[in-house]
């Protein structure tokens, strides 16, 4: 019998964590499928962020590394740069990425660092019991913003694929959503040229995934899905906001 | 005999860690031990070696875990207000039994400070820095042939037990010249012999997996037990410590690093004067060389503590002699250095208080 779908060889046997409709689990098989599929698995290194997806070590088939809070880019150039020929890449939350870790995000995509972040944003701190991230949206309910996110105090959220798009260094920035069939193969396609990028030696690449947190945010899994689609999407826009390396359109 | 060159402390430190292989330096500039960094920069590209400029030192300590994890010799250096930053760093080499060396070349505190040489981050590196329960292997040289030994030293340690090691300095001896043999040639051990580095499977082997969260807490008792025991071999094995003039002494000068070579005339001027005194220098700060302090305790009259801090190392001379003796203390603090004349002033108050 010819087989039709399996499970990427880069994903372990491991019973996932993560909570009923989180979208981590799609996110991981997209990027077990990425190496998988450009035969990348074997000489991959991860590095596992702190949130929730701080056990990846234990899912992701290749050596890994758990680092601190933030430091996952700091971790992933020293990495890099002892073993040039690792395929290193992290996978790192809203909170971990974009707030106590801002400075290794963007110091590592100004150095043009040969690695691959996988951003997982999904609006919310979400191993701490869901407090407001620099990606939270205005007026969005969370913890630390009880009565919606306040933005005459704490500002606008951050987009991280434009900010870092001001820089001239980095090779590829993408952002992607898993919520829909299309959207995943979308998904799938741009974590592959990510690491079909870092392998060519091209330099810095970071997918952005817009996921859900239903547990967080107080919703069904459908009903996250749905306010992923009416709120989250117009504020963060898919779309490739870098490709250096994108191919000419003819005439 | 090896070549002798004139070397500043600070590119002893970095010619060291080159010459036992470290092809790995993460800095970032902070006075007084830029010099390193500098070394660095021009070095490294030259022998296939890696020399980055990190965007902070909180991110230059884990580029190091980062190499450290790869299998390679890794190192990173800071003055005080830095390593105070780098201190989260320390605890995640400690809880991911990583070998790394991290020097720190000592400017005076507390806060910004000032950038003349001091001791008082004594209690930051000898009681760990970081949080949790670890401990990191701290050496104090007093010459610039030290700084070049030690550096050496402190790899092998690095490597043997899976710990941090730091070259505990100042801006004295960062920034002094003197003759250096360079005699270090120990290449870095290869990766075969860290099988837990994180290499790549390959498909060959089970994932290698480097992390310090344990959530069950019986884990990560016996995670940390495991690494005391290997604290203790270090304590039994790599203690060090140098005697000077104490075969007769009733006051013994206890004093590291710079305040050493001062503390060490001092002691000479004092036995011109016909004065029984003399000097146990600790060379490894942690492990501090509890034992020949003891017994010490049990023939002198008094410990004049000399330090660049507040009698920050005198808390671990009164509870490595169970506080048998009194323990004097000249210090001077801020980025002040202590004169031999203080020093002898504070032996004749501990001869006149032994009298009584």
């Amino acid at each position: 019998m010819a087989v039709v779908f399996e499970k990427p060889k880069g994903l372990t046997d491991a019973i996932m964590h993560y909570c009923p409709g989180c979208t981590h689990g799609i996110a991981h098989r997209l990027v077990a499928q990425a190496l998988d599929d450009l035969d990348l698995t074997g000489g991959a290194v991860g590095v596992a962020p702190v949130g929730c997806a701080v056990f990846a070590y234990n899912y992701f088939n290749c050596d890994m590394i758990q680092a601190a809070h933030g430091r996952a880019p700091a971790v992933a150039t020293g990495l890099k740069r002892a073993d040039p020929e690792r395929i290193v890449f992290t996978y790192q939350g809203d909170g971990d990425l974009a707030a106590i870790g801002t400075a290794e995000t963007v110091q590592s995509a100004a150095r043009g660092e040969n690695i691959t972040i996988i951003f997982i944003n999904n609006a919310i701190y979400g191993m701490t019991g869901g407090q407001m991230a620099p990606t939270t949206l205005p007026g969005q309910v969370t913890q630390t913003s009880p009565y919606g996110r306040d933005v005459t105090r704490t500002g606008m959220p951050i987009r991280v694929c434009e900010m870092l798009a001001t820089l001239e260094s980095p090779a590829y920035l993408a952002r992607v959503s898993v919520d829909s069939v299309q959207h995943i193969r979308a998904a799938q396609k741009a974590i592959t040229k990510a690491f079909q990028y870092q392998n060519e030696g091209k330099g810095f690449s970071l997918v952005e995934v817009i996921s859900t947190c239903p547990t967080n945010w107080g919703v069904t899994p459908q009903q996250a899905l749905e306010w992923l689609r009416t709120d989250m999407l117009p504020y963060y826009p898919l779309g490739v906001f870098r490709d250096l390396f994108a191919e000419k359109k003819e005439g | 005999m090896a070549e002798k060159v004139l070397m500043k402390g600070n590119e002893a430190i970095a010619e060291a860690a080159i010459a036992v292989g470290c092809r790995h330096y993460f800095g970032y500039p902070i006075t007084p031990q830029t010099e390193i960094a500098a070394y660095m920069a021009k070095r490294m590209p030259k022998i296939d070696g890696c020399f980055l400029q990190a965007e902070s030192e909180i991110a230059a300590i884990h580029m190091v875990i980062g190499a450290a994890a790869a299998g390679k010799r890794a190192m990173t250096s800071s003055s005080s207000p830095g390593i105070a930053l780098k201190s989260e760093g320390l605890s995640y080499l400690a809880g991911c039994d990583l070998p790394a060396v991290v020097v720190n070349i000592q400017r005076g505190g507390p806060g910004l400070g000032g950038i003349q040489p001091s001791q008082a981050d004594y209690f930051q590196c000898t009681k760990g820095g970081g949080h949790g329960d670890y401990r990191m292997v701290v050496l104090a040289p007093s010459g610039v042939q030290e700084m070049y030994d030690y550096t050496a030293w402190a790899f092998e340690i690095a490597d043997q037990y899976r710990v941090t090691s730091m070259i505990f300095s100042d801006g004295i001896l960062g920034q002094m010249m003197e003759p250096v043999e360079l005699r270090a040639s120990r290449q870095e051990t290869p990766q075969e012999g860290k099988p837990w580095a994180l290499t790549g499977t390959r498909g060959q082997r089970e994932p290698n997996i480097i992390n310090s969260l344990f959530m069950q807490p019986e884990d990560l008792e016996r995670m940390n037990l495991e690494r005391f025991v290997r604290y203790a071999q270090i304590e039994a094995g790599e203690t060090r410590w140098e005697e000077y003039l104490l075969e007769d002494a009733k006051i013994v000068v206890v004093a590291y690093g710079a305040a050493a070579r001062i503390a060490k005339n001092a002691v000479q001027a004092a036995r011109t004067q016909g004065k029984r005194v003399g000097l146990l220098r600790p060379i490894t700060l942690w492990p501090f060389p509890k034992q020949p302090l003891e017994r010490l305790a049990k023939r002198v009259r008094a410990f004049v503590c000399v330090e660049m801090s507040m009698g920050q190392m005198r808390e671990d001379v009164e509870l490595a002699t169970r506080c048998q003796r009194p323990v004097y203390l000249c210090a001077r603090t801020g980025g002040m250095v202590p004169a031999p004349e203080e020093i002898l002033g504070k032996l004749e108050d501990a001869s006149h208080g032994c009298c009584v």
